[in-house]
């Protein structure tokens, strides 16, 4: 058993009971929707139909619909991909490292920050199709049986093992999640009075019945799922780092991608699951469950990794004029100051400065000081990848090539469709599904929460818990 | 016994159950529902037919539906009497002859399944046997032009060649005045003897020459020719406004001479030195060892002062001019006396008339000058188009004809050409569209496009060559000659006239002819074509003590000159010629003023502002400004060719501005230049420029070095980069990850000599012919997205600057060295475009090409990304049938030059250079049919065998006696290298360093 010191801060305040938490959470998905949330949707859903737009004009017309050119061949289609991809390793490294390592913290926002890791995945997966020029062929970038001769696909490419890594990082993303939510599915299941909720609950809960052996084995599956998903987390931003570090252009040719990627990657990461549960916590009153503790504990962890990238910037510039070469020479230079010189300040500002405020305790634990601040590393974290990619690609080797990226209304339709996609896929979470994992918040309720005394019971009240009954 | 065998249909009739016996009678025993939906349900005592009859129903629907969905049948229909020499799937070579505004190329013309898709060079031909100009390569799809006239006009009506030729006929018969026939030059000695015959039908008759961009003045002061200029015999040339590799008189011949003294190898390290003196940046100066940027007010006094340094008077330069460099001319030409040559583009008279005193004086003539044989490109004389138009205005002209001549688009009087031809009675015009002269005439009598046609020329003096039609007119078109043939009543043929023609001396008999029409060039000193009676040379001392052509003194001198793509605008509807690269500036589809940087600075004007042009007679137009390192102070230049405004011409329509009206008339003649006064107007337009960074960044991507150097030392002319190990120093290839790749019978690759290239861009063309290279248009080249797969990066010397100051580093030198290198893809062994492709699209072939399989590509685009040359395309669009892209793959007509042998790339798929695949393929089949190994030279691709100065060679590494391996094996640690050696992806294309003879 785990030692909790006394004087730890309580991680569930408000003196909940066992019977609070179920109806805190199963307030938001059995109650109506609410105005605010009806609200959100219909931006969300504006935004998802600029997605549908703008992909329909890039698939019927081809990839000129975007900026693109002879020189910069990926831009905002990979970024946006990367940008993704990093922001979906917050769920799987809060869920499976930090259970990994018994951080009791985790419990009330693993949920939706793995709900946050599917949607930006999903998110992510869409660009390496859409950036195909013939995307109604990319199943060709699976190792299929075919009938089309000895065709193979190629294994010393980055691009193939980008497709294993995503597809590998999805499905264990999404099994872990999902089985997190099978318990939490019975209890709404139970509660439910509609007909339709109690089916669909049913079946979405897969027969969960509760007893002690199934207890065990829910825990048993998601230690195993936990480790893992935890070589993934580390797997699969080294993988997308590879796309480039495995290139010969200037800016991309890089060793110290994969660490620097991973790191940034757990840095946009949390920031993007700090901006969701700001917002969330408010939204469905969870304040109780979602403390201040939480988001010192996380912006503690954007202090780290956004120093990691920031020494990771400098060692580039160390290293590039270390080596001597000349186009590694310039190609830094040029991103410093060269035409894109905004992006890459934009990126520095954001990503190595803003995050440092987090050294004062009053900022760290300031709500509005933490939204602001996530939203900068997430725009920096974005203009990472857009320095890496662009400013690289458009200034390579012979200069006679060298020209400028500038996006259409389509690249920008797409980049902000994909956030619409997000938000609508993450709004209908919130309500259809419990947003903090009940189960577990219970299982550390007694260790971890604040003393006070009820009105209708103790904390260690029983009498009303509807902890998942066995079905007679 | 056999009777006694049973066999039994099934189990069932074995066992003759009840059931069995009971349908045992019917064809088939079992029951099918198709009975039911007949409506015997009745009767049988099924149920349900109603939904077996939706079920038919949906079958049906369904059957139907997808029988109509299948896609359109396209209709292959063989041939019933196959034509001789024509077999599906070979190419046929035709011998024949480009000839437009002085450009003149002996082409042959390869055909398959009898359509005419790619122009090459005739070997047999000793004027143009290595290359061929831009051009000649894009004149091939203004064949398969959809705006041609399809039949004659009359009055803008569509009419019968017989209603025309009676009507003309019948108006010639009453014709009150003179008849006027109006032409470029005619270089065809048949077409001129027919023009004279015709005209000597008429009561008064006279046959106007003039050329658009006009050389009138050189050959007035020549005796009505072009002297023979052999640039191969001169050791040092001094140019002064002479664009003689792009578009001064026969460009093509020239570059094909200049460079026979420019190729050098260590045992003979021996090159002309070339002076240029030069308002503009043109592809002669951008060549040139000593260039000196000149103000066009300042040619009289520069020839001046070289005609005095020579007869010793002492050298009065002008004032802004580079007075060192003439001092070094003058002694150069002086120390040179028999092997020099000086040539002038000016068309002042009293400028020419000195260049040809200075050429008696250095002994050019008989040495680099052929006075035997000169050249007879250029005929117009601009004094009496001048006169002529004033016949017209003035009511004297009864008839006019305008033969390849076009002056109310192309003279600097056409308000006046307007005005007069509303005076003539009879107006006709052979052009082969509805252009700005065919749109004011009575009758346009449509001339078959020269593929079509017979024809004859003597380009230079006893230098015959032939055009031959190569497919049957597309169109209800008719060669000019056979019109004039038809008008003067003759009814004879032109081919029987020209065979006749030919029968009196150069061809005599039939087997000679044959001959002549297979080789296409006859050169046996055989003379055909006589000269109009030449108009009155000047004295040679006219220009001597003139003054020069008064300039207020810090007005701003303007120059008219003539792009190597569009040239005078007669081709200017071609998509090919639009799209290309112009080789200095790097622009497509439009023209602008070209001016010096500092001059733009001091008036607050950045490139794309456009600018309000006054010339001194009043003209205004309007362009956007373009920074041209190199150009003289205080001028500026403006490309003619360009500002149509007719239907006809779609491509061309509204691109840029019509020059031509703002030329100055004066003295008899045409001057390209003039004072004009700048005005901003306030709007942006943007080039589109394939280039738009022009220095190297101090980078070894391109290497040049010096005369001087290269005889000390042929060994240290190159730089070879070098990796640090513990070792010392090594060869990026010694030190590789990479296990090499064996081949084992051929080993393709490309060697070109940076020393040889002069940057005319025809291998691009030639390239976008041979691979059915769309053309993007200008909103697509704006965003950098052209397709060529061959490009000629140009890179302009930067200003002084200190080691890494990048921004200094960009700018160009005020008067930059320029330096020219072809890139295409380098098929490198260790590519790295193939270990990053998905899905193995992009593969290494066993003779060392860097492969593309179309059809495997998704179009990740990571390998264009990853390709440190930047030399792959990406098909963005679906560019063919696709009315986005309305340009010759979107009709019918301009598919017909596709090559069959080359796929047509789908949206969404990376393309690039092949090294020609098909042709090696070729190659190696035909070897194989006669059981030998392809020879050396025979297969050659699109981009060497364009190139009028043969600066790409090709073939085979592994035949130790293949020309490309032994100039590897000469030049190995001299001149050769590989472009980005230290990345280690070892090409198959090396580049042979650059070496300029600096004075």
């Amino acid at each position: 058993m785990q030692h909790v010191s006394p004087i730890r801060e309580p991680l569930v305040t408000g003196g909940k009971t066992y019977h609070d938490i179920t109806e805190d959470v199963c307030r938001q998905v059995e109650a109506k929707p609410n105005i605010r949330w009806a609200a959100a949707l219909a931006v969300a859903l504006v935004g998802l139909a600029i997605f549908i737009y703008s992909t329909y004009r890039t698939l019927w017309y081809g990839i000129g619909e975007w900026g693109l050119n002879k020189t910069v061949g990926w831009a905002w289609d990979i970024t946006n991909f990367v940008w993704w991809v990093g922001i979906g390793h917050a769920g799987t490294l809060i869920s499976a490292i930090l259970l990994l390592f018994r951080q009791k913290w985790r419990t009330s926002i693993n949920r939706a920050a793995e709900a946050m890791t599917i949607f930006a995945v999903i998110c992510a997966a869409m660009f390496p199709v859409l950036h195909m020029g013939r995307p109604w062929l990319a199943y060709w970038v699976l190792p299929l049986p075919n009938t089309f001769g000895s065709l193979w696909v190629n294994f010393n490419s980055p691009l193939l093992w980008d497709v294993f890594a995503i597809s590998t990082y999805f499905s264990v993303s999404l099994v872990f999640w999902y089985i997190g939510l099978i318990p939490d599915f019975a209890t709404i299941r139970d509660r439910a009075t509609g007909p339709i909720a109690r089916r669909a609950y049913a079946f979405l809960s897969f027969g969960w019945t509760g007893s002690a052996k199934a207890w065990s084995r829910y825990e048993t599956v998601s230690l195993i799922l936990a480790g893992l998903a935890t070589p993934l987390v580390l797997s699969v931003h080294t993988i997308v780092s590879m796309d480039f570090a495995t290139s010969v252009i200037p800016g991309w040719h890089t060793t110290i991608f994969p660490p620097y990627f991973v790191a940034g990657a757990i840095f946009s990461g949390f920031a993007m699951v700090l901006t969701l549960m700001i917002i969330t916590r408010k939204v469905f009153k969870l304040e109780d469950y979602i403390t201040l503790e939480h988001v010192e504990s996380m912006n503690k962890v954007i202090i780290l990794t956004g120093s990691i990238v920031g020494v990771a910037y400098i060692t580039e510039f160390f290293i590039a004029w270390y080596s001597g070469v000349e186009y590694e020479q310039y190609a830094f230079i040029n991103r410093a100051t060269g035409p894109y010189w905004w992006a890459y300040w934009a990126m520095m500002t954001c990503n190595v400065i803003t995050p440092q405020l987090f050294w004062f305790r009053t900022i760290r634990r300031s709500l509005t000081a933490t939204f602001i601040i996530t939203i900068f590393v997430n725009i920096g974290m974005w203009f990472e990848r857009f320095v890496i990619i662009v400013t690289s690609l458009h200034r390579d080797f012979l200069p006679s090539s060298w020209a400028m990226f500038s996006p259409t209304i389509i690249d920008i339709g797409i980049y902000v469709g994909t956030i619409g996609l997000f938000f609508t896929l993450f709004l209908l979470f919130a309500k259809f599904f419990p947003v903090i994992n009940m189960a577990e918040v219970k299982a550390i309720l007694k260790s971890s929460s604040e003393v006070k005394h009820h009105p209708h019971g103790t904390m260690h009240g029983t009498d009303k818990d509807s902890h998942t009954n066995t079905h007679p | 016994m056999q009777d006694r065998i049973k066999y039994w249909k099934g189990i069932e009739e074995l066992d003759n159950t009840p059931e069995f016996a009971k349908h045992a009678h019917n064809e088939f025993p079992e029951f099918l529902p198709i009975n039911e939906a007949k409506g015997e349900s009745a009767s049988t005592g099924m149920t349900a037919p109603r939904r077996d009859f939706l079920k038919l129903l949906g079958f049906g629907l369904a059957a139907a539906t997808l029988a109509s969905c299948e896609a359109p049948v396209r209709k292959a229909i063989p041939y019933l009497n196959k034509p001789v020499d024509v077999e599906p799937g070979v190419a046929n070579w035709y011998a024949s002859t480009y000839f437009n505004n002085g450009d003149f190329n002996s082409i042959l013309v390869k055909t398959r399944e009898g359509r005419p898709i790619k122009v090459e060079p005739n070997p047999s031909s000793t004027l143009t046997p290595m290359g061929t100009s831009p051009k000649a390569q894009a004149s091939v799809l203004s064949l398969y032009d959809n705006n041609r006239l399809r039949t004659p006009l009359i009055k803008g009506k569509e009419a019968k060649w017989e209603q025309v030729d009676s009507e003309i006929r019948s108006a010639l018969a009453k014709v009150n005045g003179k008849v006027a026939f109006v032409s470029s030059t005619v270089i065809s000695p048949s077409t001129k003897q027919l023009i004279n015959e015709f005209g000597a039908g008429q009561a008064s008759f006279e046959h106007v020459t003039y050329d658009p961009n006009s050389a009138s003045a050189l050959v007035g002061a020549n005796g009505g020719v072009v002297p023979g200029y052999d640039f191969s015999k001169a050791n040092i040339i001094v140019s002064i406004s002479a664009d003689f590799l792009g578009t001064w008189v026969a460009p093509i011949p020239f570059a094909k001479q200049y460079i026979q003294n420019r190729k050098i190898t260590a045992d003979n390290a021996n090159m002309s030195r070339h002076y240029q003196f030069e308002t503009i940046m043109s592809l002669t100066g951008a060549n040139a060892d000593v260039r000196v940027p000149i103000k066009p007010s300042e040619e009289l006094a520069i020839v001046t002062a070289i005609h005095n340094g020579l007869t010793g008077q002492g050298v009065n330069a002008p004032a802004n001019v580079d007075k060192k460099a003439l001092e070094n001319a003058i002694r150069d030409l002086r120390a040179n006396n028999g092997r020099a040559l000086v040539v002038s583009g000016s068309n002042d008279a009293a400028v020419q008339t000195l260049v040809t005193a200075i050429n008696k004086s250095i002994g050019a003539e008989g040495t680099t000058i052929d006075t035997a044989s000169p050249y007879l490109v250029k005929q117009g004389n601009d004094a009496s188009m001048l006169r002529l138009i004033e016949e017209m205005n003035n009511g004297s002209v009864g008839a006019v004809f305008f033969y390849n001549a076009n002056p109310v688009y192309d003279h600097p009087l056409a308000e006046r050409v307007k005005t007069g031809l509303a005076k003539v009675a009879l107006k006709v015009s052979f052009a082969d569209r509805v252009e700005e002269t065919a749109a004011l005439v009575d009758y346009v009598a449509p001339d078959s496009h020269y593929l079509e046609s017979w024809n004859d020329y003597e380009p230079k003096r006893g230098f015959l060559s032939l055009a031959q039609p190569v497919i049957s007119p597309i169109f209800m078109t008719r060669q000019a000659q056979d019109s004039l043939l038809a008008w003067s009543g003759n009814k004879t043929t032109f081919y029987d006239y020209i065979r006749n023609n030919w029968r009196k001396g150069a061809a005599g008999t039939d087997a000679q002819w044959e001959k002549v029409v297979h080789d296409g060039v006859l050169e046996n000193g055989t003379s055909m074509l006589a000269l109009s009676p030449a108009s009155a040379s000047t004295s040679a001392t006219d220009g001597l003590g003139r003054a020069p052509r008064a300039v207020a003194a810090g007005s701003i001198e303007a120059v008219i000159y003539e792009k190597v793509g569009i040239g005078t605008g007669s081709e200017s509807n071609n998509p090919w010629l639009q799209e290309m690269a112009d080789p200095i500036t790097k622009a497509t589809w439009d023209n602008y003023i070209t001016m010096p940087r500092k001059m733009a600075e001091e008036m607050g004007v950045s490139q794309g502002n456009v600018l309000k042009v006054t010339y001194a007679n009043g003209k205004t137009l309007e362009l956007p400004a373009l920074i041209q390192p190199g150009q003289a102070q205080g001028t500026v230049g403006i490309a003619m060719g360009y500002g149509r405004e007719l239907e006809s011409m779609p491509t061309a329509k509204g691109r840029g501005a019509n020059a031509f009206p703002i030329a100055t008339v004066a003295d008899n003649g045409i001057l390209f230049t003039g004072a004009v006064q700048l005005e901003k107007t306030g709007s942006t337009v943007e080039i589109a420029q394939t280039q738009t960074h022009h220095t190297i960044m101090d980078r070894i991507v391109v290497q040049e070095n010096t005369l001087a150097n290269y005889k000390a030392n042929p060994k240290e002319v190159t730089t070879y980069v070098r990796i640090p190990t513990h070792e010392g120093p090594a060869k990026p290839a010694a030190i590789s990850l990479w296990d090499d790749y064996e081949y084992k019978n051929h080993h393709w690759g490309m060697v070109v000599d940076l020393n040889s290239c002069i940057g005319c861009g025809a291998c691009t063309v030639s390239c976008q012919a041979e691979n059915n290279i769309p053309v993007v248009g200008k909103e697509e080249v704006l965003m950098r997205r052209e397709m060529h797969w061959m490009r000629i990066d140009r890179y302009y010397s930067a200003v002084e600057h200190e080691a890494k100051d990048y921004k200094t580093m960009e700018d160009p030198a005020e008067n930059p060295s320029v330096i020219f290198q072809p890139m295409m893809c380098q098929h490198c062994n260790h590519a790295p475009c193939e270990t990053v492709c998905p899905v193995a699209a992009t593969m290494h072939s066993s003779e060392g090409l860097n492969q593309m399989a179309y059809n495997r590509c998704v179009g990740t685009r990571y390998c264009a990304n990853n390709c440190p040359y930047k030399v792959r395309r990406f098909n963005w669009f679906a560019y063919s049938n696709n009315d986005k892209f309305d340009f010759n793959m979107n009709n019918d007509l301009g598919k017909m030059v596709l090559n069959p042998d080359v796929t047509v790339r789908s949206r969404g798929v990376m393309e690039k250079c092949s090294f020609c695949v098909q042709r090696i393929q070729l190659g190696k089949l035909e070897a194989k049919r006669e059981s030998r190994r392809p020879v050396d030279g025979e297969i050659v691709t699109a981009c060497a065998q364009s190139c009028p100065t043969n600066a790409i060679i090709f073939g085979d590494m592994l035949d130790p006696e293949s020309r490309i391996s032994k100039t590897l094996a000469r030049e190995k640690g001299e001149r050769a290298f590989h472009v980005l050696e230290e990345l280690n992806v070892q090409p198959n294309v090396t580049y042979l360093t650059k070496i300029r003879n600096l004075a």
